[in-house]
C-alpha cells in the first residue's frame, strides 16, 4: 500500500516540519492544497521551497487549469521536478467557482478545458527529447533541433504551438494526480466514498479506464488498513496524518510509486516514421 | 560612504554564455544553479536575476540550435534557491503580457514570503504575435499600448500587495481579487524595470525601485541618471528613491593585455562562423548555409516581407528598415574589407564590457559610483565553472567573487558583509 497526505499548516517553518515528518514516516508523496483565493503562499512556490528541504518524498502541489496560463503551470511544474530531481507532483485543480475565476477577469470555462490543459502539458513535457542536448563543438550547434518539438496544440478555447522553454522533468512526465471524475489522462485517480464499499465501487470504475493508479481520498481518521486489496494507495485530507507501514522511497516519485519512466511520443513518431 | 550594489543576471539563453569550453557547467541543472547562487551569495552580492523564457528561439521557422537554451521557470527556480541561501536577494523577470496580474502577484508575494523577504520582479513587456502563440490570447496587445497595460498591471499588483480588494474592468486589465499572502519582512517584493523607451523610462519613475538599464558607458549613464531623476522629482519621488544597475559584463586578466586578449577571445567565441550565417539568415529571410563566414557578404538579394522576430525580442526600431540595413552593411563591410564574420562581430549590439585587470576595473567602477552616474551592474557572466572544478575561468561568477570584489571593498565601495536581511535592505531603499 502507498500512502500521501495533504499538508496545511499555519506558517512556513510548521509546514516544514509537517513535510519532513511526512518524509521519515515513509508517506510516497505530500499534497498541498490551494485555489486563487486562498490565503497564505501559493502551492508551487511552495514546493519548490520544500524541494530543497527535502531528498526523497515526492511534492505535489494543486495547480488550478482555469486561472493560469497552460505555458506557465507547465513549466512551472517542470521546473519542480528539475528542483526536486524527479520527485514532482501535480493535483489537477479545476475550479470553476465565479469568485476564483473573476481573479482572472474570466466569466466561464470551456468544455474540454480540463482535458485540454492535461494534455498540453504532458506534450509539452515531451517536446524535448532527453538527448536533444547535444553540444557539438565542430558543427557549433548546441541542440539537436530535431529532438526539440512544437506541440501544435489547438484547444476548443485555446492553443499552444510550444516547445517548452525547459528541457524534457527529470521523470519524463511530472505524476498527475486528479479526481477521478476529471475527464484527462492522469497517473493517480483519487477516488471518494463512504465507507470501504462505496470506495471500491468508485476504485473498480476508475480502473475501467485504464489510469495506471488508484488512490482512496480520506479523512485522516479513516481506517487504511480495511483499503487493503481495494485500492493501490490512500491520500489523507484533513488533520494530522497518522503512522503509516510504508515502503522505501525510489530516487524520483515515479520509482516510489512504481510507475516507469514514460517514453516521449515525439521520440516514438519519428522512429517509426 | 556611496555603495556599489551588485547582481548577476543569469540569462539561461543566447550567445552570451558560452558553451564550448570542455568542462562547461550543465546550464538548466539545479546543482550549477545552487553553485552560482551561493558563490553569489559569499561575494555579497545584491541579487541573483533569472530571465524569463516565453517561447524558444528560432531561425527560418526551426528551433535555433547555436546557443545554450533551456531554463527554468523563474519564480520556481528562484524558491529553490531560496531554500539554499539566506541573503542573496531573487529577482525574477515576468512580463506583464502574458501573466494575470492576479495570479503573477500572488506568485512573487510568495516568493517573498519563503525568501523572508528578498523576492524582485523585473517587469518586462511584450507583444509579438510569434511569442503570443503560447498564450490563451495570443498576440493581442498592440505594441504602443504595452506599457499601459504594464502600469496598470503594477498599480494592481501593488494594491494586492497591500492585501487590498481590487476591483478593475478596463480594456486593458479586468479583475476581481484581494491580496491574500502575509506581507515579508520587506513589505513587497522589489521592483526592477529594463525597458529604455521614454514609456519604460516613465514606468521607471512612476514605480521601479531598480532600473536595470543598458547604458554602460560613463557619458551615456550620466545622461541617463539625470534624465531619470528629472522624471522621478516629476513624479514627486526623491533621488535616492531609485537604484540605477546597467547590466555588463567584466573580463578580468592579470595584466591588461591578458584581460584585452580574452575579451578579444570571448567576443569570436560568441560569434562563431555558423552563428554568423544565421544572424545574416534572420535579416535575408534565405538559407545561406552555401555562404563562407570568413569570406564576403551574400551577393543575392534578401527576401521580401519584414524580419522574422522569431529569434527572441527584436527592438521595434530593427523590425522594418532591413533594406537599408543591408546597405548598410554592404558599404560597411566593402569599405573595410570586413568578411561575414568580422561585420556580425562589428554590428552587433553588444552589452558593455569592463576589460582589465580586477584594481583597473576596480578603479574605474568607483569613478562611477562616486560620481552617481551608476548604483552598480547587472552583471552577465559568459561562462559557469562545473560543479567540482577547481580550474578558475574567466568570465566567471568565482572570477568576479575571489578577485573583483576584494578589489572593490579596499576602495571602500563595497560592503564587507551583509547588514540587512532583505534585498530592499542590500540597496538602501527607503522602506514601503
Amino acid at each position: 500500500m502507498l500512502y500521501a497526505t495533504e499538508v496545511q499548516a499555519p506558517s512556513l517553518a510548521a509546514l516544514e516540519r509537517a513535510v519532513l515528518d511526512a518524509e521519515r514516516a515513509g508517506y510516497a508523496f505530500v499534497t498541498f492544497p490551494d485555489a486563487p483565493r486562498r490565503a497564505g503562499v501559493e502551492a508551487g512556490v511552495l514546493a519548490a521551497y520544500l524541494a530543497r528541504r527535502t531528498t526523497r518524498i515526492g511534492l505535489a502541489p494543486t495547480l488550478h487549469v482555469t486561472t493560469t496560463e497552460p505555458f506557465h503551470l507547465a513549466t512551472q511544474l517542470a521546473g519542480l521536478d528539475h528542483a526536486s530531481l524527479g520527485r514532482a507532483g501535480w493535483v489537477v485543480g479545476a475550479t470553476t467557482a465565479a469568485g476564483d475565476l473573476a481573479t482572472v477577469g474570466r466569466r466561464q470555462v470551456d468544455a474540454g478545458e480540463v482535458a485540454d490543459v492535461v494534455e498540453v502539458a504532458r506534450r509539452l513535457w515531451d517536446s524535448w527529447e532527453d538527448d536533444a542536448v547535444i553540444r557539438d563543438v565542430p558543427t557549433g550547434r548546441f541542440l539537436d533541433s530535431r529532438k526539440v518539438h512544437h506541440v501544435d496544440f489547438e484547444g476548443s478555447g485555446f492553443s499552444v504551438v510550444g516547445p517548452l522553454i525547459t528541457p524534457r522533468p527529470p521523470q519524463g512526465q511530472v505524476v498527475v494526480i486528479g479526481s477521478a471524475s476529471i475527464a484527462a489522462e492522469l497517473d493517480i485517480a483519487l477516488v471518494r466514498g463512504s465507507g470501504v464499499a462505496g470506495i471500491a465501487g468508485r476504485a473498480a470504475a476508475a480502473r475501467a479506464t485504464g489510469v495506471p493508479l488508484v488512490f482512496a481520498d480520506v479523512p485522516a481518521g479513516f481506517d487504511a488498513a480495511a483499503l487493503e486489496g481495494v485500492v493501490d494507495g490512500v491520500h489523507f485530507h484533513g488533520g494530522a496524518p497518522p503512522a503509516v507501514a510504508a515502503g522505501a522511497h525510489g530516487a524520483t516519485l515515479r520509482e516510489t510509486l512504481g510507475l516507469p519512466r514514460p517514453g516521449n511520443r515525439y521520440a516514438t513518431a519519428r522512429s517509426t516514421a | 560612504m556611496t555603495q556599489l550594489h551588485l547582481g548577476v543576471f543569469f540569462t539561461g539563453v543566447g550567445p552570451n554564455l558560452l558553451w564550448t569550453e570542455p568542462d562547461f557547467a550543465e546550464h538548466t541543472h539545479i546543482d550549477t544553479f545552487v553553485d552560482v547562487v551561493r558563490t553569489l551569495e559569499r561575494g555579497l552580492f545584491d541579487a541573483f536575476f533569472l530571465g524569463e523564457g516565453l517561447r524558444v528561439r528560432e531561425n527560418r521557422g526551426t528551433v535555433y540550435d547555436l546557443d545554450v537554451a533551456g531554463r527554468p521557470d523563474a519564480i520556481t527556480q528562484l524558491a529553490a534557491l531560496a531554500a539554499e541561501t539566506t541573503h542573496i536577494g531573487l529577482v525574477a523577470t515576468q512580463n506583464t503580457t502574458y501573466n494575470y496580474p492576479a495570479d503573477l502577484a500572488r506568485r512573487l508575494a510568495s516568493l517573498d514570503a519563503v525568501s523572508g523577504g528578498r523576492a524582485g520582479w523585473n517587469i518586462v513587456t511584450t507583444d509579438n504575435a510569434w511569442t503570443g502563440a503560447n498564450f490563451r490570447h495570443g498576440g493581442w496587445l498592440p505594441h504602443e499600448r504595452r506599457y499601459e497595460r504594464a502600469t496598470e498591471f503594477v498599480e494592481t499588483a501593488k494594491a494586492l500587495w497591500r492585501n487590498e480588494h481590487v476591483v478593475r474592468d478596463t480594456d486593458l486589465v479586468t479583475l476581481d481579487a484581494t491580496g491574500a499572502v502575509p506581507p515579508s519582512p520587506q513589505g513587497r517584493p522589489v521592483l526592477f524595470q529594463a525597458g529604455d523607451s521614454d514609456g519604460g523610462r516613465e514606468l521607471a519613475a512612476r514605480h521601479a525601485d531598480v532600473v536595470f538599464s543598458a547604458n554602460t558607458d560613463y557619458d551615456k549613464a550620466a545622461a541617463y541618471a539625470a534624465d531619470l531623476r528629472a522624471r522621478l522629482a516629476r513624479h514627486g519621488r526623491s533621488a535616492d528613491s531609485l537604484r540605477i544597475l546597467p547590466g555588463a559584463s567584466v573580463v578580468l586578466g592579470d595584466t591588461a593585455g591578458e584581460a584585452l586578449e580574452r575579451a578579444d577571445w570571448i567576443t569570436r567565441e560568441q560569434t562563431t562562423g555558423p552563428r554568423a550565417i544565421a544572424f545574416l539568415e534572420q535579416y535575408w529571410g534565405k538559407d545561406l548555409s552555401g555562404y563562407d563566414p570568413d569570406g564576403p557578404l551574400p551577393d543575392i538579394d534578401p527576401a521580401d516581407g519584414e524580419l522574422d522576430p522569431s529569434r527572441g525580442t527584436i527592438p521595434i526600431e530593427l523590425r522594418t528598415g532591413k533594406l537599408r540595413r543591408i546597405a548598410e552593411w554592404r558599404a560597411l563591410a566593402a569599405e573595410r574589407g570586413l568578411s561575414i564574420r568580422d561585420l556580425v562581430i562589428e554590428v552587433t549590439p553588444r552589452h558593455n564590457t569592463f576589460v582589465g585587470t580586477p584594481g583597473q576595473v576596480a578603479d574605474e567602477w568607483a569613478r562611477y559610483v562616486r560620481d552617481r552616474v551608476v548604483d552598480g551592474f547587472n552583471l552577465l557572466p559568459q561562462l559557469l565553472r562545473p560543479s567540482g572544478s577547481s580550474r578558475l575561468l574567466p568570465g566567471t561568477v568565482e572570477d568576479i567573487v575571489d578577485r573583483l570584489v576584494p578589489q572593490l571593498q579596499e576602495r571602500g565601495v563595497y560592503r564587507t558583509a551583509y547588514e540587512g536581511s532583505t534585498l530592499r535592505s542590500h540597496l538602501g531603499l527607503p522602506p514601503v
